[in-house]
């Protein structure tokens, strides 16, 4: 498959100096074209901050202090987006990644219609495209988010708060980008909408071929809805492999904690325990394996070395990585 | 399972309705007309000692407005609140304050909950200080809170602020100071949703785990459908107001009847689906119809209804893809399914199914 978005050894910390708080420690991640990534973590596990440090948008004191973004332009030489410059920025913004925040609903303008909203961005990023081209664009990407284009010119406050996030959504898809990073794009909706939504995003993407990284804290919705997931806990990403292999067969302890945090609507109905202890502290994490403090089999090098991410010791290891000393020789142990 | 045989009656809602009224604007006033949001209506629901009570339903269905009102946090428009099969009604602070000894709530938001000036200590002395002014071993009565709650040692948690806790632990904490009033009944208004994941179960476990020592009645509010199947005894699903679907969990999660409750079911995420080892449910015929929730649901809008002028007869019937006429003009009465007994369903769809 042909990479669209290559992420080595991003670093991202808050603060400076020996203060800092490192919140994104080392990630290195591949988006395919046309695929659904999953990126599953707790509230504080950096799943948030990674994705704007990978689209430059962390705000002051968040830095990023290593690693490179590499984008493929679909007939160009590869580039790194961390060493754009401020006008080649804003270029790429947009037009070639999109990002759907976090509570996106509330994120439109409340005094400007919905169609000023859309053609907005058209005007910063195609001035050259006449007025009626814009709006009939605007018409066209409502249409393709199941919004009748006769609610073009509705304030958001007379949209409902499912409406609003499509309207979020075919904002992000109007420039046709090629990669969409969606940010709990439906955690304030109900699971209705939830499912009528992402159905929909689907559907989108086979039709218009981008790339997805879905951010969510949801693990049991990224299993039915995405290709590969990736876990991260306490900055890092501790697990990776395509989404029926986690769900099936998760290697990482951390993995199968959260997956067996949802209780299940079908089949035997049984006890389940969560995972014991709470999400570690961004500023005072403990050594070696982050998780080995709640972790139910840690050993003896789980405190001391900081495990690996890498292909697991087992035979169906192929595309998969896991950063966890159980899957891996411990090279004190041989 | 717990005891279900001598259960006895705690708090009991009869035909519990709540309506908000609107601003009338100038052209209300000449036409003298008031509207109102009709967030609760004709409500009917009983707590007994030692069951868990789940209230399932979509944000704006007035789930959490059955809480207040039974928290006696809004005076209600219409129906009856009965506390041991006795009719209250909360004038008073002091009235208030005797209720309170007695039905204790638990909020979505442990962050907002806690005062972020005081220590966990105050939170908890006061609750003890209020409910019971004997002047016991307070010291005592505090470690004994906090242990109950898990928090252990004691020592470690009483004189921090909220602040240094993290978001189970401060649930926790609120979980106490709940228990600090010793009520008979808890309401817990989406105790979980606020939290981590990961430490979500461990909250419901210890939850379920009071139930069972301190004999208390809870009712669990709950968008999460599947959460009401671990945790509750009961389910309640509610749309737009009303009560469309009750009895014991598994029943109503297994088998639903209201085309509502599929609709919500098969919206829920479900990782087998993709695997597709998910056994076909029993009741064959509805759950073909209702299958994929995303290709179904695109009838109406997909958006539960303006509760200021709800739709005439069922309040799903726009979005319902069995309604038959009838379901637009009259108004579904609870009806028994007749499967397992007390599962009952507000549809029209199943009159004279049951014998």
């Amino acid at each position: 498959m042909e990479p669209v978005l290559d992420i080595r050894n991003l670093n991202v910390d808050y603060g400076l100096g020996d203060k800092a708080v490192h919140a994104v420690r080392d990630v290195s991640l591949t988006l395919h074209r046309g695929e659904v990534l999953g990126l599953a973590g707790e509230s504080g596990s950096g799943k948030s901050t990674l994705a704007y440090g990978l689209t430059r948008l962390l705000a002051p004191p968040g830095v990023i202090t290593g690693g490179e973004v590499i984008y493929h332009p679909p007939d160009d030489e590869p580039y790194d987006v961390l060493g754009l410059s401020d006008r080649a920025l804003r270029q790429f913004r947009w037009a070639e990644t999109a990002i759907v925040f976090q509570g996106a609903m509330n994120s439109l303008n409340p005094v400007h219609k919905v169609s000023t909203q859309l053609t907005d961005v058209l005007k910063a990023h195609e001035p050259r495209m006449s007025d009626h081209a814009r709006k009939a664009r605007a018409r066209e990407m409502l249409k393709l988010v199941g919004i009748s284009p006769d609610r073009m010119d509705a304030y958001p406050h007379q949209l409902s708060g499912g409406m609003r996030q499509r309207v979020m959504i075919g904002m992000a898809l109007i420039l046709r980008p090629r990669v969409v990073i969606m940010d709990e794009p439906t955690t304030a909706l109900d699971v209705v909408m939830q499912r009528q939504i992402l159905g929909q995003l689907i559907e989108l993407r086979e039709r218009l071929g981008f790339s997805v990284i879905f951010i969510t804290h949801d693990l049991s919705l990224l299993v039915e809805f995405s290709n590969r997931i990736a876990i991260m806990y306490g900055g890092r990403i501790v697990e990776e492999a395509p989404a029926a292999t986690i769900y099936r067969d998760a290697l990482h302890p951390y993995s199968k904690g959260l997956l067996s945090s949802f209780p299940a609507l079908r089949g035997a109905r049984r006890e389940l325990a969560g995972i014991p202890g709470s999400p570690p502290d961004l500023a005072g994490m403990p050594a070696g394996c982050s998780f080995h403090p709640r972790c139910p089999r840690a050993f003896e090098p789980c405190a001391g070395e900081i495990p690996v991410l890498g292909r697991p010791d087992t035979p169906d290891g192929a595309g998969r990585s896991v950063a966890c000393w159980l899957s891996h020789p411990h090279p004190g142990a041989r | 399972m717990t005891s279900t045989k001598d259960a006895t009656v705690v708090l009991e809602a009869v035909g519990l309705t709540k309506h908000f009224p609107v601003r009338r604007t100038l052209r209300d006033l000449v036409r003298r007309t008031h509207h109102a949001v009709h967030a609760v209506d004709d409500v009917h629901l009983t707590l007994k000692r030692g069951r868990v009570v789940a209230l399932v339903g979509e944000s704006g269905s007035g789930k959490s407005t059955v809480a207040r009102l039974l928290a006696q946090l809004y005076p209600r428009t219409g129906g009856d609140i009965r506390l041991h099969g006795e009719s209250t009604r909360v004038r008073s602070g002091r009235q208030f304050r005797g209720y309170a000894g007695r039905v204790q709530m638990i909020f979505q938001d442990p962050f907002a909950s806690l005062n972020p000036v005081h220590t966990i200590r105050y939170h908890l002395t006061r609750a003890l200080r209020i409910h019971h002014n004997d002047g016991g071993d307070l010291e005592a009565a505090l470690r004994e809170l906090l242990t109950r709650v898990s928090l252990t040692p004691p020592e470690r948690y009483l004189d921090k602020f909220p602040h240094e806790l993290s978001g189970g632990q401060r649930q926790r904490v609120a979980i106490a100071r709940a228990l600090g009033a010793r009520p008979e009944a808890l309401l817990a208004d989406e105790p979980v949703s606020m939290l981590d994941v990961s430490i979500r179960l461990g909250v419901l476990n210890l939850l379920r785990d009071l139930k069972e020592r301190l004999d208390l009645a809870i009712l669990y509010i709950t968008h999460d459908i599947a959460s009401a199947r671990y945790f509750a005894d009961e389910t309640l699903v509610m749309y737009a107001g009303r009560m469309v679907e009750g009895g014991d969990s598994e029943t109503v999660t297994q088998t639903p009847a209201h085309p509502y409750t599929r609709l919500l079911i098969d919206s829920a995420p479900d990782p087998d689906r993709l695997t597709g080892d998910v056994d076909p449910l029993s009741n064959g015929v509805s759950s073909r119809v209702f299958r994929r929730g995303s290709a179904q649901a695109d009838r109406g809008n997909g958006e539960p209804p303006s509760l200021i002028r709800p739709p005439s007869g069922c309040r799903f019937h726009p979005r319902c893809p069995a309604a038959m006429p009838r379901c637009s003009t009259d108004l579904p009465v609870p009806l028994e399914i007749g499967d397992v007994p007390g599962h009952w369903a507000a549809c029209w769809l199943y009159e004279g199914t049951a014998g």
